[in-house]
């Protein structure tokens, strides 16, 4: 297979470099807070327009290339934008437009305190993000990995209390523990091996390792990266995600729904496809056993999902088995499978933030994070209820909201590899997310309240939380539709990593 | 003689940047005024970094000869002579201990209540014996320079340390000279057996294995307890606590590199096929300290011990790294040398500053400051950061590169390394988060001053610049280290041929 044209430019650069430059200035005005927060919402919108002017020469099937920096022979700073990152970067760059705007609600309807602190670990985690998705290498892969969990770390004990810094070191140990001791191994055996720690030029077939490469040493190193790739959350490296929850909402919103565990999945599927390619890893046989630890993930997360009274906690099992699906996908190594996968890394984020975002809403206006005392609550936010429903149905899969766009490609990518029995895991996970979605919203819209619950003490009217955090809510709320009917957009992106490959492929599929 | 290159300056650099500090020293004592014997022994350590700058520009990275070279008869009776001469490896060593001193000296500033003027003298005195190690190329006068920077050191503990600086100063004084003991006693075995005291021509002498192995044992004793390597290390975390920042800084960044600086330059090449022999203990050895420091650092309460013990940790790392005998292993073991001479030395820096504010070095009488002290927290993250290897600093790359000679070598030894690796992270980040979260914090303490942020500043630049740009550091010492992994492969195949 031949090359993908590649053009120097520096623009992936400069995408990261807007949004540092954003939190550093974020960090020198700490007395104004209006000029503050003016520089995370034009940071955020700069980045987002920086990303989006490199789409056309991706989807042209072009990537974009620039090494900053040499470390080593094989190791730099490196940065390259094909349509794997672009589709991880537009969607990070853009629900950070919307979480802006929903944080300066939040954060001041709470009166919260650190606020600077708070901007400025937001706007590095963000940096992260975006240099997870333009990384040309393992090792820049590996820097802004880290740079999302040092930065990340803040805003996770940010209320400073027991209970935030008890969640917060269980965060950093899990993080940090297996980024250290799996994947900095993993990464020195790639570069041992390959002697290269760049990612494949071509396309998504071959990797980087020669052939005569012994598959023993291999597997193993295909072994560390999935377990040192925590922040993907599969069983058992998932306890953090439940315990960050002593997050802001916001924080749980963009970075626990979005940033840091699209990151993990975002990772783990570069590494299936641009280290070790879907031809070392069908011969290896190791795609369908990750597909059974997904599964795995994907059930069980939703099991202790329907037990979990605390929305956020729901929300949070919810996300650990929903990052499954992505790793699923991808498993299976087929073009639908793949794609499926792909595309759901964008779904699960916009639909996810969503009900993330309306978990805060709720709290900010009615101060209750139980879903036992949520009854009759639509008659007060009914903007924030019918958005949550939207979401949830996206998460469930119900045709016309994204997520029914990734599970059908799942699905088919799971008949496509002969394995019908990952076809009955997501029925069986659809029925679970039914368990723990639907209540929800059966409890806000028909349920009374009953005496002593929030609800109840706000009477018929109206009770939203202020503007700025419903219009950014009910804004991803829509665009969840949007994408359900029309999923071309990032479709586009994702065929554009190997138009052959995937396309062709579905296409065959499709018509046979 | 053909392995040095002589001066090609128009002044005898290395004797100037060792006596220098020496003259510099001795007019000390005609100035009475404690103000100006600052001034002036900043004056003179910034004029002699300024003056090591050419060896980096001038340096020829293309031989692994001894460059700036200067020789002249000494005792001539015992074949002892007067030579200097630097290559790659040793000349960042030179450079790290002239960058030093001045960053020394501004850190005492206010610190140093006592005897000023005795104390400048002794620092003076170090930058001397400092150089000297690691220029000299005679036996001779490399040992008298070693143990010409224990007495300065001595003093710097005995009479500016902290409450326990009696059994500290002891300790670490008993500990090395039983250390050089064994060093005198290798050096004279070798001039009855080659008949000279060059360095270089040592170098060049075949032995017998046997004697081979008893000159290696006696060196890697004394070397090991400069490093210092577990069992030989318990002198170390007494002397750091109990001395005065400066002290601190020295001794983590300079002195225990002369342990590893002397595996480089005496056992590997010297006693090849001994190094060979006894390297899967002296590895083993490596193994345990970057456990062992690790695991013990996670548990101190007292901030200067926890980076004592860190300082164990990373030295481990770099003898690892020496005793692989492979290009990368090597390369990121004089990396690592430097990396824990700037890091390390920063963070004694950073318990120095707290120290002068609060009085303690208890983790908890410091702990919840990041509200008050903004800065110096930004600067103190950013150093523990560089500690614990994170991607970006200077650490990483030094660790990656023994790393990956570990891997290359023997896939066991670097699966055993990283356990250490995530004890870094554990022990830094715990220290960061009770140091700036954890608890109220005393209002009272004020943010860094200026002096303080000048002297830290070109400490955080170096780790970034060796973290993202380390080819400058490393094109130099290609053909030295690719001379030394030679000569060791050398004698190994010799010794296969037997």
């Amino acid at each position: 297979m031949e090359t993908v044209e590649t053009i120097i430019s520096i623009r992936p650069v400069i995408a990261v470099l807007i949004a540092s430059l954003a939190s550093l200035l974020i960090m020198f005005t700490p007395k104004r807070p209006n000029l503050r927060e003016t520089w995370s919402v034009l940071g955020a919108v700069a980045t987002f327009l920086t990303v989006l002017s490199m789409t056309p020469m991706v989807l042209a099937g072009k990537a974009i290339e620039y090494t900053p920096f040499v470390i080593l022979p094989g190791i730099s700073l490196k940065f390259r934008v094909d349509a794997l990152g672009l589709l991880f970067g537009t969607i990070a760059s853009f629900l950070w437009i919307m979480v802006t705007f929903y944080n300066i609600g939040y954060m001041r309807s709470l009166k919260e305190h650190a606020q600077t602190r708070y901007y400025f670990c937001f706007a590095v985690a963000i940096v992260g993000a975006i240099g997870v998705a333009f990384s040309g290498n393992l090792f820049s892969l590996y820097f802004f990995y880290e740079v999302i969990t040092i930065f990340t770390y803040p805003l996770v004990a940010h209320h400073q209390d027991d209970e935030a810094y008890e969640g917060a070191r269980k965060y950093i140990v899990y993080l940090t523990g297996t980024a250290k001791s799996f994947l900095l191994p993993a990464v020195i055996l790639t570069y041992v091996l390959a002697g290269t720690l760049d990612f494949a030029p071509s396309g998504i077939t071959k990797g980087i390792f020669p052939d005569t490469a012994d598959p023993t040493l291999v597997t193993i190193t295909y072994i560390l990266y999935i377990a040192g790739f925590a922040k993907a959350a599969i069983m058992p490296f998932h306890n953090w995600l439940p315990s960050a929850m002593v997050a802001p909402t916001p924080v749980s919103a963009l970075l626990h729904a979005v940033a840091v565990v699209k990151a993990g999945v975002f990772c783990i599927s570069r590494v299936m496809l641009s280290v070790f390619g879907v031809g070392l890893l069908n011969s290896l046989n190791l795609g369908i056993p990750t597909a059974y630890a997904a599964s795995f993930t994907i059930l069980m997360a939703s099991v202790i999902a329907l037990t979990k009274d605390d929305l956020k906690a729901r929300l949070a099992y919810s996300t650990v088995s929903q990052l499954s699906y992505v790793i699923l996908g991808v498993a299976l190594l087929t073009p639908s499978g793949v794609t499926g996968g792909l595309i759901h890394i964008a779904n699960h984020a916009f639909s996810k933030i969503t009900l993330f975002m309306c978990a805060g809403a709720i709290y900010v206006s009615l101060h209750t994070k139980k879903i036992s005392e949520m009854g009759g609550i639509a008659r007060q936010m009914p903007f924030t209820i019918a958005a949550f429903s939207i979401a949830s149905l996206s998460m469930i899969g119900v045709p016309l909201v994204c997520g029914f766009v990734s599970k059908w490609y799942i699905g088919i990518g799971a008949l496509q590899a002969h394995q019908s029995v990952f076809l009955i895991v997501l029925l069986t996970s659809t029925i679970l997310n039914t368990g723990y979605f639907f209540p929800i919203i059966l409890k806000a819209v028909f349920t009374k309240p009953r005496e002593g619950d929030p609800g109840a003490g706000h009477g018929n009217g109206l009770h939203e939380a202020p503007a700025f955090m419903v219009v950014p809510l009910f804004l991803t709320a829509i665009f969840s539709i949007l994408m359900g009917i029309y999923p071309d957009y990032f479709m586009n992106i994702v065929t554009a990593m190997d138009p052959e490959y995937l396309i062709d492929m579905v296409k065959a599929v499709l018509l046979s | 003689m053909d392995f040095l290159i002589p001066n090609q300056l128009n002044y005898p650099i290395l004797s100037t940047l060792i006596f220098l500090p020496l003259a510099g020293a001795f007019v000390l004592f005609l100035i009475r005024d404690e103000k100006a014997a600052k001034i002036w022994s900043l004056f003179i350590s910034l004029v002699v970094f300024a003056l090591s700058l050419p060896l980096y520009f001038y340096f020829d990275p293309s031989t692994y000869k001894y460059q700036f070279a200067e020789n002249s008869p000494w005792i001539p009776v015992f074949n002892i002579n007067y030579t200097l001469g630097i290559d790659g490896i040793s000349l960042f060593l030179v450079l790290l201990s002239t960058l030093l001193i001045p960053i020394c000296i501004l850190a005492s500033w206010k610190y140093i209540e006592k005897r000023v003027k005795e104390f400048l003298f002794c620092l003076l005195l170090m930058e001397t014996a400092c150089v000297g190690v690691f220029s000299a190329l005679d036996f001779v006068l490399f040992y008298i320079f070693w143990e010409a920077m224990l007495v300065p050191m001595y003093l710097l503990i005995a009479v500016w340390g902290g409450p326990e600086k009696v059994y500290a100063s002891f300790k670490f004084f008993l500990y090395t000279m039983a250390g050089s003991v064994f060093l005198m006693v290798a050096m004279i075995a070798l001039y009855l057996t080659a008949g000279t005291f060059s360095i270089p021509q040592l170098m060049t002498h075949t032995y017998s294995f046997n004697f081979q192995f008893w000159i290696f044992l006696a060196f890697g004793i004394a070397f090991a307890i400069k490093v210092p390597m577990a069992p030989f290390h318990t002198w170390l975390p007494a002397a750091h606590v109990e001395a005065p920042t400066a002290g601190s800084v020295l001794l983590a960044s300079v002195l225990l590199k002369m342990g590893t600086y002397g595996f480089v330059r005496f056992c590997l090449p010297i006693t090849p096929q001994a190094s060979i022999y006894f390297a899967p203990y002296v590895l083993f050895m490596s193994i345990i300290s970057i456990i062992y420091g690790g695991y013990v650092a996670l548990g101190q309460t007292d901030m200067k011990r926890l980076i004592a013990y860190s300082s164990v940790a990373h030295m481990g790392f770099v003898t690892l790294g020496i005793f692989l005998f492979n290009k990368q292993g090597l390369e990121g073991a004089v990396i690592q040398m430097i990396n824990h001479g700037i890091t390390t030395g920063a963070l004694f820096l950073c318990v120095g500053i707290i120290y002068e504010r609060s009085h303690s070095r208890l983790i908890k009488d410091n702990s919840g400051i990041s509200k008050i002290m903004p800065v110096y927290i930004g600067f103190f993250g950013f150093f523990c950061l560089s500690s614990m290897a994170f991607p970006g600093t200077n650490s990483f790359v030094g660790e990656l590169l023994v790393l990956i000679g570990a891997f290359t070598d023997n896939r066991l030894i670097g699966a055993l390394s990283i356990p250490g690796v995530v004890l870094a992270a554990a022990y830094m980040l715990r220290l960061l988060q009770k140091i700036a979260w954890e608890g109220k914090g005393d209002s009272h303490l004020s943010d860094m001053n200026l002096r303080e942020i000048v002297y830290l500043a070109p400490l955080a630049m170096f780790v970034l610049w060796i973290g993202f740009a380390p080819a400058p550091f490393l094109d130099v010492m290609h053909a030295t280290v690719n001379h030394l992994v030679e000569q060791v492969q050398a004698a190994n195949a010799v010794a296969l041929v037997r």
